[in-house]
């Protein structure tokens, strides 16, 4: 039976000796990266485009307030590890011994459920706004049809209805991707073009539909994302405050042409708008 | 410690053919090892398929001499995407920390000489090995590996070669691979549980377990309850596939202009059972570095893990509502907007054990004696990534916020922090705390240092840009930046990460060098090289058969009494006898 | 101030075991331990319920399983839709409800037999619950072939997929059951080592029992409710 002294025990451990660098070398790197994390988001290095709706600025103002209370948690936990690791290095001190604290282990326990679900809470009118408040009455309809890989939008022209589709009718390479039943007297008016075009501060209801796999409509500028879904129709509604060409992306894996699976927004003036509409009118 | 007239044991049975001691060994050791070096060869080829995907990224045009046709086209960038994500989260993250390590030491820690269920747990380990077979398989096809990544979205992946190149019989090895998968980790749980429930030593309470049994106690319950579901999906998507069934694809399809014939499934059926087993894989691919973390930071500050109930509570507390925030994966998916609201609000509660544990590993540090070895480090690293990584959710957790970084390279910074950097960082300092004991050898600390600088500053200057990328609008998944016309501002990020990429790839060649070469040529381990307190610490390095030599061992108190007041050495064993430690005066 | 000695760390004698204690190689972990001449120090007896929390926890698994076959039927169901054709259950599933029932009553009286130490009456009674376990599949089968030849088919419709899928899964579940009953039956060991084991069989038994009870009045109650 063999045993070991503490001397073996010592002279075995792998102990670096007092003056090692890694403490100092960590707490170090840590420091470097709060501050440079902290200066890349403070310097704005990256920004998202600015919004162009006014929900897409409550959406922001929730970012930077979350942006603030996990900075602040960030910094605070990183930085404590750092003086952690410098303050209590092995330079021969006894270790505390304690299994911890009740009131402690509360009051933290209390503090990141008030944090964490306040931002929540707060979180949730932003979404609210955009989402579970219906379209304004009045808004403009437009369809948005997504396959691999394009995009199209249909306007019910004059009538303002929709003529029917037929799944059956589909043809992209004989210019009818969206499938309409020209029988049906209200198709006859209807524009389909593979640009979104809107008049500016006009609400807007888009109607996402999918052909064939999961799609996703998103255009940073108006902070809104919403993937489409075959077999559903989905709603959603803004009202655009700035004309401007704004590129509207797919961000669900549609397939290899996911990448350039792109087209634009297109936010126009009342007059232009007209225009629009006129010279897109079918000659059916 | 060895001496001459006593060779250290070997760690498998004493009788039997090459083929019984060490292929089909039902050794709980030799099986932990199968999945080690199983999660080894897997993360090889994981990181592999992501410098071609960063190269890629920089240089799309450039020409490859492997790819066939010279350029890389975007169905095989899609493909290396998937099978990158599917290889690493299930063969290496579901792999290494519950299979490999899980096995070989929660019997030992809880004084058991082996799992309840040996052979069960050799078949568990055998059908891994298959399924990883079945998986790399999927390169080998003419058409390739499967381009709908690892989340397989229907109808994408549910209509075959009619979406594109690597849907066919690609994504059909795919989901058989993932059906043996589920099937080889619900009875591996099985023996987790059992084992946990009935095998503990005398002595060896619940509030005695090392954090370390807990976690892979809790993990293996998370197992059980959704590896079933994911089975559950990955039939169905095979009969939709093969069969001609219709549960996630809907009426009207049209591919290509051709109507499909499909009666009315809902493509949103499988993303709520995707990620009703999605979420809880998550957490079954951190808590066991948690439990590591807590373990290691405990023993090199030579003092008790700060709140053990508190965190053996926590891995409880995120084990169960990990259950209940699947859907904020689907914030925009088409689901009931209220429904985003009431998952964003039990999703950003989470945040509460788990910025628990964060404080206590603080507090684990706070007031201790720290030695930095190698261990020490990668796990003050883990809970440095896991600060990061955690809080960059808060945002993705709230639906307004995600409705701007969804499927953006903001989730991938997220995700790969939590998982790629923080889990694995809870692989290695188990890697380098166990090493000694698994193999009885020592492994090179000033390599294995090096391997952590390089490491952490490494993964820290590929992940944190990624943020940026993701708010400014960098989308996920694309095979390059051509398509859309804001994203040639953004490519100067790619490159800064490309480059730390391949440098910290590089980095783990410090670790495999170290890791083989020590198994070879290391200096022998004594048994308790780290004065850890823990039942493996008290046997052999590595340990024989049985794990103990022949006595069960009797536990005394908790797995963390470091520093005890009174006591001549600064720590005490869970096994040392108190009759013996209180003598004298 | 009492001063402690410091800990010996001992390494284990001798390699591979030692003496007294086999090594683990089998699920049935009946090995009582046997002292090797006087030696003081704890053995290992592993308790005698290890297969039982074992199927327990399997269970559990289990219930998952085809708890999201059953939200997915609940969500599919919902969506209705014309496609949606629910269709009369051939009445031998009635019949095969029955035969599982009595199954569970045999497998219960075939364990009584067991406690009291009666091998013949256990294995009869055993053998009895395979064969009815075997009837009741082949009569799944046949209710299989009667939708089929009434137009009734896999991929129909979403709601006759949900069918095949369910009892499929079932009966492949059940198939496993009867292996385990078979391989018990042909087993001579003593019958005090087959008591837990045939513990563990009779609760997944019964379980899969009820799961078809549940299955049946479910599905019922979804087509025609």
């Amino acid at each position: 039976m063999a045993t070991e002294t503490q001397a073996d025990n010592a002279r075995r451990e792998r102990q670096p000796n007092p003056g090692s660098a890694a403490p100092i070398l960590l707490s170090l790197l840590l420091v470097i990266l709060v501050a440079a994390t902290v200066f890349i988001f403070a310097a704005r290095l990256y920004p998202a485009p600015p919004p162009i709706t006014s929900d897409g600025v409550q959406v922001d103002r929730q970012f930077d307030l979350t942006l603030y209370v996990t900075g602040v948690v960030f910094v605070l936990a990183q930085l404590g590890l750092a003086y952690a690791v410098f303050r209590f290095r092995d330079r021969g001190q006894t270790a505390r011994f304690t299994h911890g604290s009740v009131k402690l282990e509360t009051l933290w326990i209390f503090l990141t459920l008030v944090l964490f679900v306040g931002l929540g809470i707060l979180g949730g009118q932003a979404w609210s706004a955009a989402r579970l408040t219906p379209a304004p009455s009045g808004s403009l309809q437009i369809e948005v049809t997504e396959n691999q890989f394009v995009f199209n939008f249909r306007y019910p022209g004059p009538d303002g209805k929709f003529g029917r589709l037929d799944p059956n009718l589909v043809s992209a390479p004989t210019g009818n991707p969206l499938g309409l039943d020209l029988n049906d007297p209200d198709s006859k008016d209807d524009i389909v073009v593979p640009s979104l075009t809107v008049p500016v501060n006009r609400p807007i209801e888009l109607l996402l539909r999918s052909q064939d796999v999961v799609h996703n409509f998103f255009v940073r500028e108006l902070r809104l994302q919403q993937d489409a879904v075959p077999g559903m129709v989905i709603p959603l509604h803004f009202t655009a405050t700035r004309a401007g060409r704004y590129e509207i992306v797919c961000t669900q894996l549609c397939g290899l042409g996911h990448y350039r699976m792109r087209s634009f927004l297109n936010v126009v003036s009342a007059s232009d708008y007209q225009n629009f509409l006129r010279a897109q009118a079918p000659a059916r | 410690m060895s001496s001459p007239s006593h060779p250290v044991p070997a760690a498998h049975s004493a009788s039997g053919s090459f083929l019984r001691r060490y292929v089909f060994s039902t050794d709980h050791k030799i099986i932990g090892l199968q999945y080690f070096f199983l999660a080894l060869v897997a993360v090889t080829v994981g990181i592999v398929l992501s410098l071609l995907m960063r190269f890629h990224l920089v240089w799309p045009a450039a020409h490859l001499p492997f790819v066939s046709g010279g350029i890389m086209t975007p169905e095989q960038y899609l493909a290396l995407v998937t099978m990158h994500g599917t290889t690493m989260i299930f063969f290496v993250l579901t792999t290494a920390p519950q299979g490999g390590f899980g096995n070989y030491f929660l019997p030992i820690q809880i004084g058991a000489c082996d799992m309840a269920f040996p052979r069960l747990n050799a078949l568990s380990f055998w059908l891994t090995f298959a399924a990883f077979l079945c998986m790399l398989s999927a390169f080998a096809v003419p058409a390739g590996a499967p381009i709908s990544g690892w989340t397989a979205y229907p109808p994408l992946s549910g209509l075959g070669e009619i979406t594109g190149p690597g849907e066919g019989t690609g994504q059909t090895l795919w989901i058989v691979s993932i059906a043996i998968f589920c099937l080889a980790s619900l009875l591996s749980s099985i023996n987790f549980i059992t084992t946990t429930i009935d095998l503990r030593a005398s002595g060896m309470t619940l509030m005695r377990l090392p954090l370390t049994v807990w976690a892979w106690f809790v993990t293996a319950i998370l197992s059980l309850l959704s590896f079933g579901v994911l089975l559950a999906a990955a039939l169905m998507l095979l009969l939709d596939r093969s069969a001609g069934t219709s549960f996630f694809l809907p009426l009207g399809l049209v591919v290509n202009s051709e109507l499909q014939s499909h009666t009315g499934g809902s493509p949103l059926l499988w993303q709520h059972l995707f990620w009703f087993f999605g979420h809880p894989e998550v957490y079954i691919a951190i808590l066991p570095g948690m439990g590591v973390a807590s373990h290691v930071l405990s023993n090199f500050s030579r003092k008790p893990v700060f709140g053990y109930r508190v965190m053996a509570i926590s891995l409880c507390a995120i084990g169960f509502l990990g259950f209940l925030v699947w859907g904020h994966h689907m914030f925009v998916s088409g689901m009931n907007p209220y429904s985003d609201m009431a998952f964003s609000l039990l999703t950003l509660s989470i945040g509460v054990p788990s910025a628990v544990k964060t404080f206590n590993w603080l507090g684990t540090l706070w007031g201790g004696k720290l030695h930095f070895t190698s261990p020490m480090l990668f796990a003050l690293g883990f809970v440095s990534f896991f600060v990061t990584g955690g809080l960059s959710g808060i945002f993705l957790a709230q639906p307004a916020l995600d409705t701007m970084l969804h499927a953006t390279y903001y989730v991938v910074a997220h995700l790969h922090l939590v998982m790629g950097v923080a889990a694995i960082f809870g692989i290695f300092a188990a890697t380098y705390y166990w090493f000694p004991k698994m193999f009885g050898r020592e492994m090179n600390e000033p390599l294995a240092k090096l391997h952590f600088w390089l490491t952490f500053i490494g993964v820290y200057c590929i992940f944190m840009p990624m943020h940026f990328l993701g708010i400014a609008g960098g989308i996920r998944r694309y095979a390059d930046y051509t398509g859309v016309d804001y994203l040639a501002g953004l490519q100067p990020l790619h490159r800064f990460m490309t480059i730390a990429a391949f440098v910290t790839a590089a980095a783990q060649l410090l670790f495999f060098y170290n890791f083989f070469a020590s198994l070879k040529n290391g200096p022998k381990a004594p048994p308790n090289p780290w004065r850890a307190t823990t039942l493996e610490w008290s046997t052999s390095s590595p340990p024989p058969h049985d794990n103990f030599g022949g006595a069960a061992p009797v536990v005394y108190r908790g797995p963390y009494e470091y520093s005890v007041p009174g006591a001549a050495q600064d720590f005490l064993p869970q096994n040392a006898d108190p009759s013996i430690l209180s003598g004298g005066s | 101030m009492p001063t402690v000695p410091a800990i010996e760390i001992v390494e284990p004698a001798g390699s591979g075991g030692g003496p007294g204690v086999p090594p683990p190689d089998d699920n049935d972990r009946d090995h009582g331990g046997g002292d090797s001449g006087g030696d003081p120090e704890p053995r290992y007896s592993p308790p005698q319920g290890l297969s039982v929390t074992g199927i327990i926890v399997g269970l559990a698994g289990v219930v998952m399983f085809f708890s999201a076959l059953v939200s997915a039927f609940i969500v599919r169901k919902g969506l209705g839709g014309v496609d949606w054709r629910p269709f009369e259950f051939p009445r031998i599933l009635w019949l095969n409800t029955l035969i599982l029932l009595a199954s569970s009553f045999t497998i219960v009286r075939s364990r009584s037999f067991l406690l009291a130490n009666d091998a013949k009456g256990f294995r009869h009674w055993w053998v009895v619950t395979a064969i009815l376990g075997l009837f009741f599949v082949a009569g799944q089968l046949i209710a299989w072939q009667q939708l089929v030849d009434a137009g009734v088919y896999l991929a129909e419709n979403p709601a006759s997929s949900f069918f095949y899928v369910f009892t499929a899964a079932h009966g492949l579940h059940l198939l496993g059951g009867i292996v385990a009953l078979v391989a018990v039956a042909f087993r001579k060991p003593l019958l005090r080592k087959l008591a837990k084991p045939t513990e563990a069989i009779s609760i997944y038994w019964h379980f899969m029992d009820a799961m078809w009870l549940f299955l049946f009045f479910f599905l019922l109650a979804g087509y025609h409710g």
